[in-house]
């Protein structure tokens, strides 16, 4: 029976924008959103832009104070409690190679900031054998300590992200985005970096990408957002070739088949329209505007999370009509 | 007979910054007849923007063409000057950048954005250009067109601004559409629908396309011929099939081997082609591929490949290929 | 493609050449290049920059001009001949003359003297020195002020920003020549009775109660314009990714605040109290030359352009030498300030 490390529930993060005073106006980034993450599991996070995953990633790890709802990390409701121990289980890396890394930091420096902030060493020499052990662990080696990030390509950029966020020893991560911005020959190494590791250190992973290529390849289970919302969420063979939710489905048959043979035969589901401005979602389900099975009931009415199969949750009122 | 549209031979480009001398294209070819689709694909660093800004002589002041040849159209685009070159930009070629969201001026209204091409390069007036703007746009699918043509950029979504952008390549009819990376900025359900556009225009104007992408699932959609460019080289080129399924280059080997597949029902371990892509202020004297190549061999470090035909129309350049040619001459040249 | 195949008989190929090659010889092709920091590269880039090196080589001139020459100088600044009044640049007076023709050597009045006999080059001298002093003493309290001030402001945001950028936008309406005038009218007894009863305050004196009121009124309304500035970058820095991976890290406020924050921000903080200096320089020049400012004898700049003001005609000379001076100093302050802003400000950098 696996052990739920993480679990968010209710989860709403509000973001307000303008409005007068007394009547302001929010972008309801994430709304509502529950999902439970089993340790050293991977659960894929995916979606288009707007659709609160990387707002959602951010949340549980507190780096926004979440609107409502709980988080609860390994048995403990952390949704108002002090961070700066959990900082050491919860960590992130991030989409930005570019951004991500102080530029004024040697590499030994950016590293070593978790160890200073949580004094996990003793004295220099300690530290310094932490900063070349992470080092070396994600590929890269001791002389790069003492250089900077602008001497380094995007993807050794990516690694001293990953060292640094290994460096206190953490237990769960949160990848936001961490191949986007990585060329496909080193994507691949990267994400090969992620899985061994997985199974060195007994990590588990939040992996949030828009590349449903890529989060299937590397997650157990998959959860599909659209506009704030969870709509689906199920294992990954079951999400891609069994989908509940006409969003998933339109998803996957947008994705570019790198085989010209099956590129050429298969049916595309173009979606009509844009994806509508999250300050003003429309009612019922949000996704209405743009399904081809709407009806009125999903006007009026929002549907809600339901398990359909054993561990497969949608969130459609025709979802049986989705071949 | 078939009109060769552009005729690229052996070009080789650098720029000339404070760091060196940047080699971004190191003797590329490349011929293209009308109609053909072509799709070039590479990472960052290959040269593939490089070579398309080339055609358009758009590059900034510190790129020199240092040698071979671009012809395009008639034209001999090395000789040609700043003004005769705006003749032929947005009129017999155009391109559509990547990203949508800083390729329109946010002050003009889109109407005006579109005009000025068409006042630019033909006779029409302000009413007719409108007219044909109007046009335009219901050809890339945008409703409403009339209304449009007053709005201003931000209140377009990224989709729609990239659909305006297409409807300012075509404005003039151009003999040849480049598309840079056009829908890499976008969701990928938006990607979706530029691409089905553009493939719909494609069959009803019967218009020349350069494809350039790092994407192998666009090319495998869109394009028929594929040339694969890494350090400012074309290592491979061919028919998309030939490509997809008879690679001979370790380069285009290990992108196909290193992309995630959607399909595949099990498990299998991606398998990534090791190293970092080059600098090309300090390229190798060999070939460019060699310090990531598994199967590199002494004269790959020394010496540039030349091209080994394998089929009609697929060239790969690499000394494995050379290999099998010379030890089938005997061992000795 | 077809003239691409190169001539495989222009050189011998044998067997051995498609041997695989070996790590080593493949590595050996990949290495990386010399490492610079931040302040190496900037630093790189104003040596570059033929202007800025000038005029950092002429205010090191005019530092050793006003700190260190008036030492070795034969004449004082207060110090008045009798009978060498109003000389000419290089003139000598009677006395002077017969004191040659004895055979002793007197060092010459290279700007003349004043009406009270008092050399001019060393007046300049001493004139520039506290000119100098001002400007940098004033930018360092600005720079100090205002950087604590708009970093509170800048990271913190919200209400706090809201209410102390309000406090900045008053204190921009103040006029500040009128609040220095009624402090060195309301201070002027008070500290003047601090400075003789309490031999500890004995240098309030020297500089006088106007230079000190100059000082309390840049520590009190001149840094608002610093604080704008580190305020803005403080916002902008802010927002970075690395920023948000400190915090997710588990950095304290001050930690980011002096490791992140502060250390991106340094180009332009150096760069932006660089041209503070030349402003506080010119506003004592401007407070000395209408009245307020440092007492005499101490002489300053200002303060002799007024008293050469009512000779212009027939001593243009002594208007002269403490204007060209000014001058001098604030434009190598000013050139010296772009070309720093040139080289640090990343936002330049390609």
């Amino acid at each position: 029976m696996s052990k739920k490390l993480l679990e968010v529930k209710n989860l709403k993060q509000y973001f307000k924008v303008g409005g007068s005073f007394f009547k302001p106006r929010y972008v309801k980034a994430v709304d509502n959103v529950s999902l439970f993450i089993n340790k050293g599991e991977t659960l894929g996070l995916v979606g288009e832009s707007g659709c609160g995953k990387t707002t959602l990633g951010r949340t549980i790890l507190r780096l926004y104070e979440p609107t409502g709802g709980q988080i609860i990390y390994d048995g403990q409701d952390i949704t108002k409690a002090d961070m700066l121990p959990y900082r050491r289980k919860m960590q992130i890396v991030f989409q930005d190679p570019y951004a991500s890394l102080d530029p004024r930091m040697t590499v030994g420096d950016i590293v070593g900031e978790a160890i200073d902030i949580h004094k996990l060493a003793k004295n220099k020499k300690e530290r310094q054998e932490i900063i070349i052990s992470m080092l070396e662990r994600v590929g890269l080696n001791s002389e790069h300590a003492n250089r900077y990030p602008h001497e380094f390509s995007g993807g050794q950029r990516q690694r001293i992200g990953i060292a640094r966020a290994l460096a206190v020893n953490p237990e769960f991560i949160v990848c936001d985005e961490p191949v986007s911005a990585l060329d496909v020959s080193i994507q691949a190494q990267i994400i090969n970096m992620f899985e061994e590791l997985q199974e060195a250190m007994g990590l588990t992973y939040l992996f949030i990408a828009h590349d449903l290529s890529v989060v299937k390849h590397i997650s157990q289970r998959i959860g599909v957002m659209y506009l704030g919302k969870l709509v689906e969420l199920a294992e990954s063979n079951e999400l891609i070739f069994h989908c509940a939710h006409p969003y998933t489905k339109s998803l996957i048959s947008a994705i570019p088949i790198a085989d010209p043979v099956t590129a050429r035969s298969s049916k595309r589901i173009v979606l009509e329209g844009d994806v509508p401005s999250p300050l003003n979602p429309p009612s019922g389900c949000r996704f209405r505007t743009r399904c081809p099975y709407a009806t009125e009931l999903c006007a009026e009415k929002e549907p809600e999370l339901r398990e359909i199969s054993p561990g497969h949750y949608t969130a459609c009122h025709h979802f049986d009509k989705i071949d | 007979m078939r009109e060769l549209l552009l005729d690229i031979r052996n070009e080789r480009l650098s720029f000339f910054t404070p760091a060196g001398e940047v080699k971004a294209l190191n003797d590329v070819s490349i011929q293209l007849y009308k109609g053909d689709v072509l799709g070039i694909v590479g990472e960052s660093g290959s040269g593939k923007s490089v070579t398309a800004y080339s055609i358009m002589q758009l590059l900034p002041q510190n790129a020199k063409i240092i040698g071979g040849t671009i012809d395009f159209n008639g034209h001999r685009i090395n000789d040609m000057t700043e003004e005769d070159m705006r003749k032929i930009r947005g009129n017999e070629v155009s391109i559509i950048f990547q990203d949508p969201m800083t390729s329109l001026n946010p002050v003009y209204t889109i109407g005006n954005q579109i005009i000025e091409v068409i006042m630019l390069h033909t006779n029409k007036t302000r009413k007719e250009a409108l007219e044909r703007a109007e046009e335009l746009l219901a050809l890339v699918g945008i409703n409403e067109p009339k209304k449009r043509l007053k709005q201003y950029p931000h209140e377009l979504s990224g989709g729609m601004r990239q659909r305006v952008m297409i409807a300012i390549a075509l404005a003039c009819e151009p003999k040849l559409l480049i598309a840079d990376e056009p829908t890499t900025a976008l969701d990928v359900t938006i990607q979706a629908q530029i691409l089905e556009l553009m493939m719909e225009l494609k069959e009803k104007l019967g218009m020349t396309i350069i494809m350039i992408t790092h994407d192998l699932g666009i090319v495998a959609r869109m394009c028929e011929k594929i040339a694969v460019m890494y350090a400012g080289k074309i290592v491979e080129y061919g028919s998309v099939d030939e490509i997809f399924y008879n690679p001979q280059h370790e380069y285009t080997k290990g992108l196909l081997r290193s992309i995630p597949r959607l399909n595949d029902k099990d498990k299998k371990k991606l398998v990534p082609i090791p190293g970092t892509p080059v600098d090309l202020l300090n390229p190798p004297a060999g070939c460019p591929f060699a310090p990531r190549c598994d199967s590199c061999m002494k004269i790959c470090l020394r010496e540039m490949p030349p091209y080994t035909t394998i089929k009609d129309d697929h060239f790969s350049a690499c000394w494995l290929l050379q290999k099998k040619e010379f030890e089938q001459g005997g061992g000795k040249k | 493609m077809s003239d691409n195949k190169k001539n495989i008989l222009s050189f011998q190929l044998d067997v051995s050449d498609f041997l695989p090659a070996n790590e080593e010889e493949k590595q050996s092709l990949v290495v990386m290049r010399e490492s610079v920091s931040f302040w190496r590269d900037g630093l790189r880039r104003f040596r570059k920059n033929k202007i800025g090196m000038a005029s950092l080589i002429v205010i090191i001139l005019i530092m050793i001009f006003a700190f260190v020459m008036p030492e070795f100088y034969p004449y004082s600044y207060e110090q008045q001949i009798r009978g060498s009044e109003n000389l000419a640049p290089m003139q000598y007076s009677k006395q002077e003359l017969e004191r040659i023709a004895n055979g002793e050597k007197v060092f010459p009045h290279i700007l003349g003297t004043d009406s009270l006999g008092r050399d001019q080059m060393v007046r300049v001298m001493m004139g520039s020195r506290i000119s100098l002093t001002v400007g940098i003493v004033a930018s360092i309290l600005v720079l100090m002020i205002g950087s604590i001030y708009g970093t509170i402001a800048g990271y913190f945001g919200g209400k706090v920003d809201l209410i102390m950028m309000r406090i900045v936008d008053i204190i921009y309406t103040v006029p500040d020549i009128l609040i220095i005038i009624l402090l060195m009218v309301t201070l002027k007894y008070p500290l003047k009775n601090l400075a003789d009863n309490n031999p500890a305050f004995s240098w309030i004196n020297t500089l006088g109660v106007g230079l000190i009121c100059i000082f309390i009124v840049f520590s009190l309304l001149y840094w608002v314009g610093m604080a704008r500035i580190v305020r803005s970058q403080i916002l902008s820095i802010k927002e970075q990714e690395f920023v948000t991976a400190a915090k997710a890290l588990g950095a304290s406020h001050s930690r980011i605040i002096r490791k992140h924050l502060l250390t991106n921000a340094m180009g332009t903080l150096i760069a932006t109290t660089t041209l503070q200096i030349p402003s506080s320089i010119f506003i004592e020049s401007f407070l000395s030359f209408i009245g307020i400012g440092v007492a005499a004898p101490m002489p300053s700049l200002g303060s002799m352009a007024a008293l050469a003001i009512d000779g212009i005609y027939s001593y243009p000379y002594r208007l002269m030498a403490p204007a060209i001076m000014i001058s001098l100093i604030i434009l190598s302050f000013n050139l010296l300030g772009d070309a720093l802003r040139d080289a640090f400000d990343p936002k330049l950098k390609n």
